[in-house]
């Protein structure tokens, strides 16, 4: 058990003497690695954050139904039966009266709301239904357009299905950018580890003839490769991190002007500790096929 | 200890390297493999330390037949010998003492127990005073040394060399050899590939002979 210990010892310090004996190759490969990294992990965040939005959003699956303009308090009262009866789930009247003041409390509409010779909203309700289901939510608004002094029903979430197929293609690019970054890294640490190979060439051989495994031999290679793909990791993580706080602010700016409000986050710490677990297994694999390679090739 | 029964081995061009060759060596001797440059010598050396595989025959070290050993298994083998090679193979990035320490390094010794024994072998072979020395900065009769030095690190039962002496000078060759005889008489099992005169002269040993491949003195 010692021997085992102090093998994987050895090994980890060899790999750390690699690391550091030539800073700027290291600091070079980091750099591509962490590019790599960064750039799926950066749309995978922006693709979070975007799903952020349309959950926050109002009107997600709200069904908006207007009455007609002459729809009288009894019509109205109809329909609150009705939707009582039908079981919908909640919803909220709305007044044309506190319909036309919200409105007027808008910037810029005071004005044009008091030259109107009379209110032009129609009394409304906003429906939350339990049931949520696209085809559920079409159907009820179908039913309810159907009701009496029912002039229109709008289903709200028609857009935010759209967002959704959006958001589906974003993470499908998403993950075949990250399999193409995933195949240049491990090709990125596949030719790290050749050049280590041939440049160790003559100590491998050595080892060999004198009794080392090929285990022995591989393992710091592998621990190279893990290490250097793990902080190629951290590096696309403080990459994603200075982006995100550069874009915070602008996008804040953005959000507002649409009288939301919106903090954009990044990366959690789970989120990080997956970005170097991945970068590790990659530069890892990246090793494993460079050394087997060549030590299938020497026999 | 070991045991040759009817090894040839002939290679993919039709190279007819060692034909037929047995013998039997016990425990503790000292034997010399003999003969002129390209009787089989080094070829033998490297069917015994398992590099390469007898065409035909059997060779059995401590009851292993190496013909038939698992590839897993052949570097678990070697750590039983003392591989000394004709180019030495020394690592020229690495110190003397780090030469010494890779044998003790691939058993996986803990580092304080492996430069003590590292340090010892290097008292053996008169080197301890050049360890932290680079090895191209040694003679060749010293970098010989320091090959043997990382051969007995380990603790082998048995050393195979093959050409020791070749490249050195008469006193040189006289030091690596007292360094055998050293390793001999506490019970280590040695075979010296060599072709050098002066060494059969002084010990006259048991020799396996070839020549073209075949055994010609000293089969079993």
């Amino acid at each position: 058990m010692n021997a085992f210990f102090a093998q994987h010892r050895n090994a980890v310090k060899n790999a750390l003497r690699r690391l550091f004996a030539s800073p700027l190759n290291t600091l070079l490969s980091l750099m591509v690695i962490g590019i790599a990294l960064a750039l799926p992990s950066a749309g995978w965040v922006v693709l979070d954050n975007l799903r952020d939005v349309t959950g926050s959003a109002s009107g997600v699956q709200q069904i908006s139904l207007f009455m007609t303009a002459e729809a009288s308090k009894k019509d109205v009262g109809e329909i609150e039966s009705r939707l009582r009866e039908a079981k919908v789930g909640d919803w909220t009247f709305v007044a044309k009266d506190d319909a036309l003041k919200h409105l007027q409390a808008s910037e810029g509409m005071a004005e044009i709301i008091a030259s109107l010779p009379k209110n032009p909203l129609p009394d409304a309700f906003i429906v939350e239904p339990s049931d949520t289901r696209p085809e559920s939510l079409e159907t009820l608004a179908k039913t309810i357009s159907g009701w009496p002094k029912v002039a229109h029903v709008q289903l709200d979430s028609a857009w935010v299905k759209r967002f959704d197929v959006f958001l589906r293609i974003g993470k499908l690019s998403v993950a075949l950018l990250a399999g193409l970054f995933a195949a240049a890294l491990v090709a990125v640490t596949f030719n790290t580890i050749r050049l280590q190979i041939l440049a160790q060439s003559a100590e491998i051989e050595v080892a060999k003839l004198i009794g080392a495994t090929n285990a022995f031999i591989r393992r710091p290679f592998q621990y190279f490769g893990a290490l250097q793909g793990a902080l190629g990791g951290l590096f696309a993580a403080l990459l994603v991190a200075v982006g995100g706080q550069l874009l915070a602010a602008p996008v804040g700016e953005l959000v507002a002007l649409y009288g939301g409000e919106f903090v954009l986050h990044g990366l959690s710490a789970f989120n990080v500790a997956v970005l170097a677990a991945s970068g590790a297994l990659l530069g890892w694999l990246g090793a494993q096929l460079s050394v087997s390679i060549h030590l299938h090739r020497i026999g | 200890m070991i045991s040759a029964s009817a090894v040839t081995k002939r290679y993919p061009e039709g190279l007819e390297a060692l034909r037929d060759v047995s013998f039997e060596i016990a425990a503790g001797e000292m034997v010399f493999i003999t003969g002129h440059s390209g009787a089989g010598k080094s070829t033998l050396f490297r069917l015994l330390a398992a590099i390469e595989r007898p065409t035909s025959g059997s060779i059995v070290v401590n009851g292993q037949n190496l013909a038939a050993l698992r590839k897993g298994a052949v570097p678990y083998l070697r750590r039983n010998f003392g591989l000394i090679f004709q180019d030495q193979k020394l690592l020229f990035d690495r110190s003397v003492l780090d030469n010494v320490l890779l044998p003790l390094a691939i058993v996986g010794l803990p580092a304080k127990e492996a430069q003590r024994r590292a340090r010892a072998a290097l008292d053996k072979v008169g080197l301890l005073d050049r360890e932290k020395a680079q090895p191209i900065a040694l003679s060749g009769g010293e970098q010989q040394r320091l090959a043997i030095a990382r051969a007995v690190v380990n603790r082998p039962a048995i050393l195979l060399a093959d050409e020791p002496a070749a490249n050195l000078d008469s006193e040189s060759a006289a030091d690596i050899l007292n360094i055998f005889l050293a390793f001999h008489q506490v019970g280590v099992t040695l075979l010296i590939a060599t072709h050098d005169p002066l060494w059969l002269a002084r010990l006259a040993p048991r020799q396996l002979q070839l020549e073209r491949g075949r055994l010609i003195v000293g089969a079993a």
